[in-house]
């Protein structure tokens, strides 16, 4: 069998605990520019959040996009936005507004529309989402998130001390306001798969977190004189190949997804690249020097029973 | 850690065998799934409509329509009831209910008694505790009664109009010939139709919502000059069905009116004469009987037939209609004709029902989706193989190994519990083969931290394992808890995608415990190794 290629050398040494003053300045910044686009630029809620009607058309021709626009609005259903769906130039999104008259008339949108645009169209999608229904989506979503966010939160204080919660928690925050942030920048439709996402994200973050504060954990038993900092440091670079190395594998089969996976998927997968990046970033930069500054109580920790009993019956190697 | 008792072995082959042989039936040809099916809990996994094409309909009781009809019928059932108790009394609607003035204060008491009766008991039924609630309040000061919504009696309304509402759209929905739909309450007020294949749910849509409400009425003597013009006492105004600028008067009286609910049965066929499309009903034997009685009395008369507030036609009556049967022509295309006979077989809804949310996804997009999530997983399983075998070498093929039994053991429980796999459950079929090796990286490492730490091989194995599987499962435990919740408030394909990921999970945590330990111990157990080849 051949050697493995070591990927991430043995032994780093990084000074997270001196880079993670850099990292909070760069978080922190980033955070407030998130918050700042989310407030005035605005998410663009898709048609799940917004109500309304979105096509997906395939043309026999190439689409033209103006003729098609002009000829949706003309019904006065309000602006359409058209935009291309994947590359092939023959399919098309159209997308209209939720219009006045409650829920009964947002039908007779799907009528007209398949008029004005005649025959020579396939209709491979169509969603109808009226206003109520978008209303309670937008508010699953959000209780959605803050129930995860909670019973995580009380996960980790059970089997954890409750600082290593708070820092949970503060990178998550972090990681779902940059990814709301990079959604604002680059104009992805939020909608319900954006949730999944989102969601997903908080659980990978968590993930990530989680192993490393396992370490620290672990350390805390095991050098019980080392100063908070370095045995910081100590666990992060220990853990530091699994944590990268795991992020590779699961940005491979996500590009994977992102470049094979078909049009429908697109925004989910980048979305879900963007927050295993920031995942990493956090659980390397902020979540365990989080800890440092809070604080650990060593004593409540040391009462535990010891996880490397293992030790005590090692056999060294001659 | 890496010991493994006989029967223990035995329970993990089995369960990967059992995971194989439910994952099977995915790859087998068309009429081989269909025998297994049949005789077997084995199945293919089961495709979500925005793979197979098709169309996903979330339906509403119109409550405002619902709370119109019950006042305006508790309206009509005070005056029946006072105008037979000799009460005189002033009538008046507000938008919660009834008022009603009782003119005399000597009748005051008596006029109590009458309206009590009024209040339409109803069983809820809903708190198992078999009390019976009422629609309608009913509070008296002086002589006025006031009748206004009891919120418990008018949700147990709403409720039971959407449990029969169920019934008679899984009536029509037959009726259309659509194979393998779906009909389920959502909520308390909704109903989610599922039409897999239906491209163009137009028609059906249409046909699903509508109430369907039959009546036979006869028409009033005078008629309307203008379309503006306001209907006598007795008499209601409904436009045409072929000129709905045209108005026609018909009386409202219980005497003069037969209800379309008494129908026994519908078909759509052809007028023997004009060879027009039409539909040919039979009255049950309460509606014969009067349907006959009024055709009796009144030949030569016209009687209009009304359909959800419109008139399909208004023919002389000839002679007395005494079998109980009869058509409805009313210059019907044949497709009409068909769903108004399925409609009248199945009955009027109790409610009129609202589209309030309608997804479709045509049978093209549906499998350029499935082509493509096939691809990309495979293109995702061996970029994802080759790197760990790259990373890890031989541990790296047993790392592999694991995360084929993994995504079998994944596509295996979809498949025999029935859940549904939708697009973005493909994503996290995807998303399951990336994270799902993380268990056997954290094992890796830490085995390979071990070994350059000094352990024996064998003793570094063994601590590796132990160390590693508890980070395995406290950082699942995480995720799946994001997962749960997912799923709980998701909706549709987004919750495909939380089952494909919580079982995901699930198999990875089982994976990473059972089967790659196995498979190490073994190996550790061949080749009795004196080095950690990682």
């Amino acid at each position: 069998m051949f050697k493995p290629i070591r990927f991430i050398p043995d032994d780093t040494k990084i000074k997270f605990m001196f880079w993670s003053r850099y990292g909070y300045f760069a978080s922190g910044l980033a955070c407030l520019a998130s918050l700042l686009l989310f407030v005035f630029v605005g998410l663009n809620y898709g048609v799940d959040f917004k109500g309304g009607t979105v096509f997906v058309i395939r043309t026999e021709q190439t689409a033209n996009l103006d003729e098609l626009r002009s000829k949706v609005n003309s019904l006065g259903f309000g602006d359409a936005e058209l935009q291309e769906f994947g590359d092939s130039g023959h399919e098309v999104l159209i997308r209209l507004p939720t219009i006045e008259g409650g829920e009964d008339v947002q039908r007779t949108v799907q009528d007209k529309v398949k008029q004005v645009l005649g025959t020579g169209v396939e209709y491979l999608s169509i969603d109808v989402v009226g206003p109520k229904v978008s209303g309670e989506y937008a508010q699953q979503g959000i209780v959605a998130m803050l129930v995860a966010i909670i019973g995580i939160l009380i996960y980790i204080w059970f089997r954890f001390e409750w600082q290593f919660a708070i820092a949970t928690v503060m990178s998550l925050l972090h990681d779902i306001m940059l990814s709301i942030g990079f959604f604002v920048l680059i104009r992805l439709e939020f909608n319900l798969q954006i949730i999944a996402a989102l969601l997903t994200i908080v659980g990978y973050s968590l993930n990530d977190t989680v192993v490393v504060f396992d370490r620290v954990r672990e350390y805390l038993r095991k050098y019980k004189q080392m100063p908070l900092a370095d045995l910081i440091d100590f666990s992060i670079n220990s853990v530091l190949p699994r944590t990268l190395l795991t992020s590779v594998t699961t940005l491979l089969a996500l590009t994977a997804l992102y470049i094979f996976g078909g049009e429908v998927l697109k925004g989910f997968t980048l979305a879900m690249i963007w927050g295993v990046i920031i995942a990493t970033y956090s659980s390397i930069f902020s979540a365990a020097s989080l800890l440092a500054i809070l604080g650990v109580n060593r004593d409540a920790i040391q009462i535990q029973p010891s996880g490397s009993k293992a030790d005590k019956t090692a056999a060294a190697r001659p | 850690m890496l010991y493994f008792s006989r029967w223990k072995v035995i329970a993990i082959l089995l369960s990967v065998l059992a995971g194989i042989l439910f994952a099977l039936p995915n790859i087998l040809p068309k009429d081989m799934q269909d025998t297994l099916r049949q005789y077997t809990i084995l199945r293919p996994v089961t495709l979500g409509l925005d793979l197979q094409g098709g169309s996903n309909v979330l339906m509403e009781v119109d409550r405002k329509e619902l709370v119109d009809t019950l006042i305006v019928q508790q309206m009509g059932d005070v005056r029946a009831a006072l105008r037979t108790a000799r009460i005189g009394y002033k009538l008046n609607r507000t938008p919660n209910g009834v008022i009603v003035q009782i003119t005399e204060a000597a009748d005051a008491d008596k006029a109590n008694e009458v309206l009590r009766g009024l209040t339409q008991p109803i069983d809820t039924g809903m708190f198992g505790t078999g009390v019976a609630n009422h629609i309608f309040n009913l509070e008296r000061s002086g002589q006025q009664f006031t009748f206004s919504f009891s919120d418990a009696g008018l949700e147990a309304r709403v409720s039971r109009a959407v449990e029969q509402s169920l019934r008679i759209i899984e009536n029509r929905v037959n009726g259309t010939g659509i194979a393998e739909a779906s009909i389920q309450r959502q909520g308390r007020d909704r109903i989610v139709i599922q039409l897999p294949g239906v491209g163009d749910p137009d028609e059906v849509v249409k046909m699903i919502g509508q109430t369907a409400k039959l009546t036979f009425q006869l028409v009033c003597e005078t008629q309307p000059n203008s379309p503006t013009d306001n209907p006598p006492q007795d008499c209601a105004s409904f436009p045409l069905k072929e000129n709905p600028q045209q108005n026609l008067w018909v009386q409202t009286s219980s005497a003069a009116t037969v209800d379309g609910a008494d129908l026994n049965d519908a078909q759509a066929g052809f007028d023997s004469r004009t060879n027009e499309p039409i539909v040919n009903f039979r009255f049950n034997q309460k509606g014969a009987l009067r349907f006959g009685k009024l055709t009796t009395d009144n030949v030569g008369k016209p009687f209009a037939i009304v359909l959800d507030n419109e008139v399909i036609s208004y023919p002389r009556i000839n002679e007395p209609i005494l079998g109980g049967s009869g058509q409805i022509s009313g210059n019907f295309t044949v497709e009409e004709a068909n769903s108004l006979a399925i409609v009248l077989r199945s009955g009027a809804l109790p409610a009129r029902l609202i589209p309030v949310e309608q997804r479709t996804v045509g049978p093209s997009l549906g499998s350029d989706s499935i082509h493509a999530g096939a691809v990309a997983s495979v293109i995702a399983l061996i970029a994802v193989m080759i790197f760990m075998l790259v990373a890890y070498g031989l541990f790296g093929i047993f790392a592999n190994v694991a995360l084929i039994v993994n995504l079998t053991l994944l596509i295996g429980i979809m498949s025999v519990a029935g859940f549904t796999l939708t697009l973005p459950g493909i994503a996290g079929i995807v998303l399951t083969m990336g994270i799902a090796v993380d268990s056997n990286v954290l094992v890796y490492e830490r085995i390979r931290e071990e070994w350059r730490h000094g352990r024996t091989a064998l003793n570094s194995i063994e601590t590796g394992f132990k160390a590693a599987l508890a980070t395995v499962l406290d950082s699942n435990i995480t995720s799946f808890i994001a997962a749960v919740v997912l799923f709980g408030v998701g909706s549709g394909p987004v919750r495909g995608f939380a089952i494909a990921h919580a079982i995901g999970i699930i198999t990875t945590v089982f994976t990473a415990f059972t089967f790659t330990r196995l498979i190490v111990s073994w190996w550790v157990r061949t080749t009795k190794p004196k080095e950690v080849p990682l």
